[in-house]
């Protein structure tokens, strides 16, 4: 008999902050620099070294806190998370356990119908990276990333299923790149999700066993990667076996989850804390001066979208995903008051040429007054569509002005009937078996003899215009 | 004596420490170990319900230091205690993954 169950997945991150220095010393966190370039007796453990934190990192965890609606420790203090592993040179990382940053909060998906509730948000030091060569007998440990500032955000077993999951991940990263506290660059691991999944019968109290997924490089992939796990797990339970608590990494080429087959040792940190640091205050002042810095975050912007210009929510939705976007529209709206045109005109033309050249718009030449100034031309006539589209790739490759480009290469569109009406008679001259036949009533006909028209004054006819011209001469 | 602490604990306490433990020594530190637990015993009769626990000695708070950028080591200072090394990397036994 094939069991109803319930998928319960708890979801831990780590994200790299946006920091230039380490959390603990000043060297640069600057990603793809020589192996073992950025390191200094501080981040390295070295004998009578003292860490002293970084003010921006915890900047960005009370920022983060208040983001995501938690409860912002007012006293904070830092304890040594102990194992031995080569990518800790200390033996020890520097974490928080009890009192951490941020306690109690919650994020809102799926058009708020879901709220993951958020466990903890603290502030810890990131380990060094190791390098495994197939066949060779040692690995090799770069401790460039070593003690570089890392953010750990923990949500409750909230999750229920493979789309929450990306869900979750997605509106995430979406608050983190808008809050400025980390690049959510998840294929450079700037930023890293491990879901712990399990199963139980629908109904059921007690958790079944969780499994730990690692290695998951793309929001796809954690959706993926869950679905596999929890259609890997509902085959076991239903054979009647039992699931094996262990952690697994997604292979994203095969499609499969993989034991990771690591010595499976009871974790024993034996925290305590960290003498070598003293506590965090933080007082009103710094709270009030962090949250009068929050941005407007995703959800309030597309509500707003929607509310104050009438976007549908899908566009809403795309328009709010990054802040430089959502940032542009706003400015683009404050002079072109056509929103929609300005929505597809950002999510059709403008996302396209960003994706074909990997730009971000700042880099392009495109602002919020060219764009305005084309929906301008197209609205009074002056260009249509497909010139405006022409236009607006040369603006944003070369940052002339759409004026420019239609005097210069003779765009204008032709709306003048008297200039329209010769030409038009010419085609229904060239074409008298076509207009015979719209004549006897097929109208696809009319189609082409438009086509004409426009072919004849390479397109910069107004196509209304010809339409209504054809029909009158008709 | 009664021992609080089994033997097996001081050796598991050993081995997260990668410390090996003869059979004298092992001997020992169990021995020692149990007399500091009566120590702490002992220092467990006092009534410490109304007092906060110390997470640090010092009275101090928010020693933060300004986001910026200081020259690090140069790689061969870093790499100069490696016992071995390799492409400017450290090299270590093979971690399994």
């Amino acid at each position: 008999m094939i069991m109803e169950y319930e998928v319960v997945i708890g979801m831990e991150i780590h994200a790299q902050l946006l920091t230039k220095s380490k959390l603990f010393c000043g060297c640069s966190t600057e990603f793809g620099a020589e192996p073992n370039s950025q390191c200094c007796p501080i981040c390295l453990g070295f004998p009578g070294s003292l860490p002293m934190m970084n003010r921006k990192a915890v900047d960005h965890i009370i920022t983060t806190a208040l983001a995501l609606n938690c409860t912002v420790a007012r006293e904070s203090i830092f304890a040594r998370k102990n194992y031995f592993y080569p990518d800790l040179p200390k033996a020890y990382q520097i974490s928080q356990d009890d009192q951490p940053l941020g306690e109690k909060g919650y994020l809102d998906i799926m058009d708020s119908s879901r709220r993951i509730r958020i466990r903890r948000i603290h502030l810890e030091e990131d380990a060094g990276k190791l390098v495994h060569t197939e066949g060779e007998p040692f690995s090799l440990v770069d401790y460039n990333r070593g003690g570089a500032s890392l953010m750990e955000i923990v949500t409750e077993p909230d999750i229920r299923s493979a789309e929450e999951a990306a869900a979750y991940i997605t509106e995430l990263r979406s608050i983190l790149r808008y809050i400025g506290v980390c690049d959510g660059n998840m294929e450079e691991g700037s930023l890293r999700c491990e879901p712990n999944i399990s199963l139980r019968l629908r109904g059921a109290k007690e958790f079944g066993v969780k499994v730990e997924l690692k290695n998951i490089n793309s929001i796809r992939a954690v959706q993926r990667g869950v679905a596999y796990e929890v259609e890997r797990q509902s085959q076991i339970l239903n054979e009647g076996g039992t699931v094996i608590q262990e952690t697994r990494r997604w292979d994203e080429a095969n499609g499969v989850t993989i034991s990771m087959r690591s010595k499976e040792e009871a974790h024993d940190y034996r925290y305590f804390p960290e003498a070598d640091l003293v506590r965090v205050v933080v007082d009103n002042a710094w709270l009030n001066r962090m949250a009068a810095a929050l941005p407007e975050l995703p959800q309030a912007r597309r509500e707003r979208f929607i509310a104050a210009y009438g976007l549908p929510a899908y566009d809403a939705g795309v328009l709010t995903e990054s802040k430089e976007i959502g940032d542009f529209f706003d400015k683009v709206a404050a002079i072109s008051h056509d929103y929609k045109a300005v929505s597809n005109w950002i999510m059709g033309e403008l996302m396209r040429l960003l994706n074909e050249t990997g730009q971000s718009l700042e880099q392009t030449h495109m602002t919020p007054e060219v764009l305005a100034e084309i929906i301008a031309l197209v609205d009074k006539g002056a260009i249509n569509l497909k010139s405006a589209k022409e236009v607006f790739e040369e603006s944003f490759r070369t940052g002339k002005a759409p004026s420019k480009i239609v005097a210069d290469r003779g765009m204008t569109q032709i709306s003048d009937e008297a200039a329209l009406s010769g030409i038009i008679e010419d085609v229904i001259a060239a074409n008298s078996k076509v207009a015979e036949d719209f004549q006897a009533g097929k109208e696809a006909a009319l189609g082409f003899l438009v086509g004409q028209v426009m072919k004849e004054t390479r397109g910069q006819a107004n196509p209304a215009i010809v339409n209504k011209l054809l029909r009158e001469k008709l | 004596m009664t021992m609080k602490l089994s033997r097996k604990e001081v050796e598991h306490v050993a081995f997260l420490s990668r410390l090996a433990l003869n059979e004298r020594e092992a001997e020992e530190f169990t021995r020692q170990f149990n007399q500091m637990f009566e120590q702490f015993e002992k220092l467990n009769e006092l009534d410490t319900s109304q007092v906060e626990p110390t997470a640090h000695v010092l009275q101090m708070q928010n020693i933060l230091r300004q986001d910026s950028v200081r020259a690090s080591l140069p790689v061969d200072e870093v790499l100069a205690n490696a016992p071995d090394r390799e492409d400017g990397y450290f090299s270590v036994p093979r971690i399994m993954e």
